[in-house]
């Protein structure tokens, strides 16, 4: 499940088990994590977005655009 | 793919999903009755107004209220054993599903995400696991369709967990294509998706059409810092004069105004082939170079100071406003974003500074 959601492809699965294969394309989706039944891997997802950081730092709350919706 | 809209100033509270989106808009063409009563059915063409609608969110003009209602549709003739393809609700990504699913005959349960595409909304947890529950139960999908499977967008992953799905309401989740114009071949391949179906890309022209709001975005600190450099510009011998801040105010604000373009134009469209990995990096070359060309431009104008100021300015601004198209690509990662933040804010406001002393200081030269 977790090779099928990535939108990077940083899984490979080999004899029912995934593997890494590209760390450094992780975006920390969390689509992994959160579709992992057996609760295989965790990420802190979170968006990849300057101003949010930036709001993040300056409110002291999580990193989130605008209001969170 | 489209991360534009997690910028959006969204708020608004929570919209309750009935009554305040009327269900009878241009896209609705009729009536399917099903065992669950009857369901509006929307047709594949795209019109004028949704074409505005479009151009208007692209500018960022009323894009947290630019939603349909959430609830079941149909798309052609769907019957009982027709699939059911998940979405959100905003009005643009309703579009691409009716435009590019076009000759299906399906249902399209859309999901209250509040006006956010499928993958903000998803790492959100609106488009999320429980919302999935709430509109299966609300429209009562299990009787009108005898199977029981949905499918999602791949994108929407991230907030909703497959198994906690089929838990919660009976419905098995089976993730399609990133695309919805790859969802044809995904059923006809019995719901297989290929690898390139599963990828995210984010080619020119999605990279182009996600410009325009990083420059409205950018219209209100700008007019703030304007009016800085036109009283910054007053400053000389004389103290302050109205004269010079004109005179060296307005190429000043022409220089952020170069800037600017350069971060949230240039840079965008030009991503793969600037140099480096870093987004500040990429902004502050693309700004140099501008500034440079500007500055051999009018060679015969500029002083010294006032040259290098216009070069380290330039190449600050760009890679500050480049950092924040960050939020709008498909692969970036927040502990990479922050990383390098901390590292290029140090660098763009030291630059910022310099610029601004040279620049003030080039006044009391003359």
């Amino acid at each position: 499940m977790c090779a099928q959601v990535c939108p990077h492809g940083v899984f490979a699965v080999a004899r029912g088990k995934a593997r890494i294969l590209d760390r450094d394309a992780c975006m920390e989706c969390g689509a992994c994590a959160r579709n992992c039944p057996a609760d295989a891997i965790a990420v802190h997802p979170g968006v990849g977005c300057a101003s949010a950081i930036m709001n993040g730092w300056l409110s002291g709350s999580k990193p989130s655009c605008g209001c969170g919706g | 793919m489209d991360k534009s809209v997690k910028a959006s100033p969204c708020c608004g509270g929570s919209f309750s999903s009935k009554g305040e989106i009327p269900r009878e808009e241009g896209f609705v063409d009729g009536r399917v009755n099903t065992p669950a009563g009857p369901v509006p059915r929307v047709h594949s063409r795209i019109g004028s107004r949704d074409l505005l609608g479009r151009w208007k969110v692209r500018w960022g003009i009323g894009r947290d209220r630019y939603r349909v209602a959430p609830g079941l549709y149909a798309l052609g003739a769907p019957d009982g054993n027709a699939p059911v393809l998940v979405t959100a609700n905003y009005k643009l990504t309703f579009d691409v599903v009716r435009r590019d699913a076009a000759g299906l005959d399906a249902w399209i349960l859309v999901l209250d995400t509040r006006g956010i595409n499928v993958w903000c909304a998803a790492g959100e947890g609106t488009f999320g696991t429980e919302e999935v529950i709430r509109r299966v139960t609300e429209t009562r999908l299990s009787e009108v369709v005898s199977h029981r499977r949905l499918i999602l967008p791949q994108l929407g992953a991230p907030g909703v967990a497959a198994h906690e799905v089929r838990k919660g309401c009976g419905f098995s989740v089976a993730y399609g294509p990133v695309r919805i114009r790859d969802v044809r071949s995904f059923l006809d391949a019995g719901m297989k998706a290929t690898p390139a179906m599963r990828r995210v890309v984010f080619p020119t022209i999605d990279r182009l059409v996600l410009t325009p709001v990083e420059i409205t975005g950018m219209l209100r600190p700008a007019g703030g810092a304007a009016i800085g450099l036109f009283l910054l510009a007053g400053i000389g011998p004389d103290v302050f004069s109205l004269g010079a801040a004109w005179q060296r105010g307005v190429p000043a604000v022409l220089a952020l105004a170069a800037g600017i373009l350069a971060g949230a134009v240039v840079t965008p469209v030009l991503l793969p082939w600037l140099p480096g990995r870093a987004f500040s990096v990429k902004g502050g070359l693309a700004g140099g170079v501008l500034a440079a060309c500007a500055v051999m431009w009018r060679r015969g104008a500029l002083e010294a100071p006032a040259a290098l100021a216009l070069l380290l300015a330039m190449a600050a601004v760009s890679s500050f406003v480049a950092m924040n198209f960050t939020g709008a690509t498909p692969f970036t990662s927040p502990s990479g974003v922050e990383k390098e933040m901390r590292r290029a804010l140090p660098v763009q406001a030291g630059l910022t500074v310099l610029a601004g002393l040279l620049w003030v200081g080039g006044a009391f030269l003359r």
